[in-house]
């Protein structure tokens, strides 16, 4: 394993590592698909497709149902092949590698335990049929309980044990053979809130721990975002866009993924140049102009998209002073949700801008309310413009 | 009381249609037979009391059944009967669930349509038409002998073989049928899971499929070998003369030799012989049903 130090940050004595092979030219990638496309009968699933994820990474395929996300990771399983294309597994193609010599292990949506197992035998599952030898398989199964807390459960059968527990079991399996690239197919699904987001953290610990490269399916944005070192954002068998959870949300390239990660008000309209990197955005709606800046050139006249995030909307009762895009507008909705408000404000007429501000404060009467003349105003920054 | 009432009811039920009747097939056994009508003694009437009647039965009739080989012969040959024939069923009947539960969804009611519908025809009509498939100038042997295979006609009819293809025939869907319960309540991903930790497509099927069917395996055997052991319209219409199962003989006592005492005690110890398989069949069942909770 190297890790090569990637960004030198803060103070020379503390090398502070920014893990992002992606970003090194080379790294050579643990997995790698080259234009892999795959149909099932009529419907293209995956569509001329080519990604490369580096070891250790923990990486979030992430889209709608029926995007091709669990296509994917079932080719990197081995339970289908890709109708064209390429998939390497360290270097080698694996396509033609049924899926019980290849060394990837898959923890199920359902867990797939087997029920006739206990807990102990289920782990062992995997390691009995490498003939691993029996003082070695039993160290390796105890490991495996303590890394997920199972020991008090060892000798119960799945259905004896809670969701969160059979989470734990399914886990410990699939990581007991040592494989070189574990793949997790919604693997919080079934559980509540509370306990999937305290699982969350508990997953990217034993990453950390093992060393094994991840790779999750979820539709779950919140839960990629948290979990991911890099995310792919996919739709109809294709990515979109491949980054990190940061760069993802705040620098989405396309309507598309702005839409899909977390909450977003899209203006659509036109943009005129008015110096480096900067844009007069010309809403199509109500002929109103705002300046934005962008790092991807436009050329003027040409119709764009400006995403704002609500978090990133300021609003007040004044005009704010020095405020470079500032929009009046009444108060049409509040949803409070107790850390944070998201106020719903109907701007010229028909249009609703979304804004947030945190709840720093214990209040008891609310700043604004409904049918309040409110005023909106952001930076040229806080916005992303969208050329699609 | 309702609760009593709820009970009562199957209890009255059991009594009428099982305590009843065999306490009618008890008493017969402990009678000695004789030319009257009906053909046994000691009848019951109301002058002499129950005490000079019950002092008139006796055990004699068991005794007998120990006297003669014939019995216990004909019990032993009926149960190697009816565990062969159980297993050429299982051996038959899973691979047949199997590929019902992994068909199509589609299909599936067909396929289990088709399991079904011999029992739309009656029994003994099936039995029966066996007789024109097995016979020496039979479809069977007519096929055989235009495709070349055999030169001179294969006697199957009326040969041990001709009864265990007739009580497979006849029971396979008894075996098929929970098998196919259970194989089509398996998750599939489950094997996946298996492949996936490195087993083979064999060595998935013994390690995760049979176990998981096991219940049903263990339904279907019961239910072909309980009505197989005691079995007799099969024996005596495909049977020849060396077939001996316990059926044939109890027939024989009650019809042909009008020995209803005998006749009796011999059913009497047919049904001592199943409540051993009814009783672990029905610990299968509950055992399964508290799994499946």
């Amino acid at each position: 394993m190297t890790l090569r130090p990637f960004l030198q940050q803060g103070r020379p004595d503390l090398p502070a590592t920014v893990f992002a092979p992606w970003a090194d030219p080379n790294q050579k990638p643990l997995i790698r698909f080259q234009n892999v496309t795959k149909r099932f009968g009529d419907f293209t699933a995956i569509d001329d497709l080519s990604l490369d994820i580096y070891e250790r990474e923990f990486f979030a395929l992430l889209g709608p149902s029926g995007c091709g996300k669990t296509t994917m990771m079932r080719m990197l399983a081995g339970f289908e092949n890709p109708t064209s294309g390429r998939i390497e597994l360290a270097g080698q193609d694996i396509v033609p590698v049924p899926p019980n010599k290849r060394a990837v292990n898959m923890m199920f949506q359902s867990y797939a335990l087997f029920p006739h197992l206990t807990v102990w035998d289920n782990i062992a599952f995997g390691l009995r049929r490498d003939s691993m030898p029996k003082i070695d398989l039993q160290r390796r199964v105890e490991e495996m309980l303590k890394l997920t807390r199972l020991e008090k459960f060892a000798r119960r059968k799945p259905h004896q044990i809670s969701g969160g527990q059979r989470q734990r079991v399914a886990l410990a399996r699939s990581l007991a053979k040592a494989p070189k690239l574990l793949l997790l197919d919604e693997p919080l699904g079934a559980l509540d809130k509370k306990l999937r987001q305290d699982t969350q953290f508990e997953l990217m610990d034993i990453q950390e721990k093992t060393g094994t490269t991840f790779v999750i399916v979820t539709h779950d944005q919140e839960e990629a975002m948290t979990v991911a070192s890099r995310v792919a954002v996919m739709d109809e068998g294709r990515l979109i866009q491949v980054a990190t959870p940061a760069d993802i949300y705040e620098a989405p390239n396309s309507v598309y993924v702005a839409d899909f990660i977390g909450d977003v008000n899209i203006l659509e309209g036109t943009v005129r140049a008015t110096g480096p990197n900067r844009y007069h955005f010309t809403w199509a709606d109500t002929g109103e102009s705002v300046t934005a800046a962008s790092e991807r050139p436009f050329s003027d006249g040409q119709t764009a998209h400006l995403a704002i995030r609500p978090e990133k909307v300021q609003i007040s009762a004044e005009r704010p002073e020095g405020a470079e895009n500032a929009i009046k507008g009444k108060v049409h909705d509040i949803a409070y949700l107790g850390n944070i408000s998201t106020f719903h404000v109907r701007v010229a007429g028909e249009r609703i801008i979304k804004a947030q501000s945190a709840n720093t404060r214990r209040i008891t009467n609310r700043a604004f309310t409904w049918e309040d003349d409110v005023w909106l105003s952001w930076t040229p920054t806080a916005g992303v413009v969208l050329s699609d | 009381m309702r609760r009593a009432i709820l009970i009562l009811v199957p209890y009255l039920w059991l009594l009428a249609l099982f305590l009843v009747p065999f306490i009618i097939v008890g008493r017969i056994s402990l009678s000695d037979t004789a030319l009257a009508r009906p053909p046994y003694l000691p009848q019951f009437s109301w002058d002499e009391g129950i005490w000079a009647f019950l002092s008139q039965l006796d055990f004699e009739n068991f005794w007998f059944l120990t006297t003669d080989d014939l019995y216990w012969k004909a019990y032993l040959s009926s149960l190697q009967i009816a565990i062969t024939a159980t297993f050429f069923a299982l051996l038959i009947g899973y691979p047949i669930a199997y590929g019902m539960a992994r068909a199509p969804e589609e299909w599936r009611p067909t396929l289990m349509m088709l399991v079904i519908l011999p029992f739309w025809t009656s029994f003994l009509i099936r039995v029966y038409s066996w007789i024109g498939i097995l016979s020496q100038e039979g479809y069977l042997n007519q096929i055989l002998l235009w495709a070349g295979i055999i030169d001179a006609p294969l006697i199957i009819l009326n040969t041990n073989t001709a009864v265990y293809i007739g009580i497979v025939y006849t029971y396979l869907p008894f075996m098929i049928l929970p098998i196919y319960s259970a194989l089509d309540r398996l998750d599939g991903s489950l094997i996946e899971a298996a492949e996936d930790l490195g087993c083979s497509r064999l060595q998935a099927f013994w390690l995760i499929t049979v176990p998981l069917s096991k219940n049903g395996i263990i339904a279907g055997c019961f239910l072909v070998f309980i009505p197989a052991l005691g079995e007799f319209v099969i024996p005596s219409l495909l049977g020849g003369s060396e077939t001996l199962m316990i059926g044939k003989i109890l027939w024989e006592e009650f019809f042909n030799n009008r020995d209803w005492p005998v006749a009796s005690a011999v059913a009497v110890v047919l049904l001592l012989i199943l409540v051993v398989p009814i009783v672990l069949f029905q610990r299968n069942q509950q055992r399964q049903a508290e799994e499946d909770r």
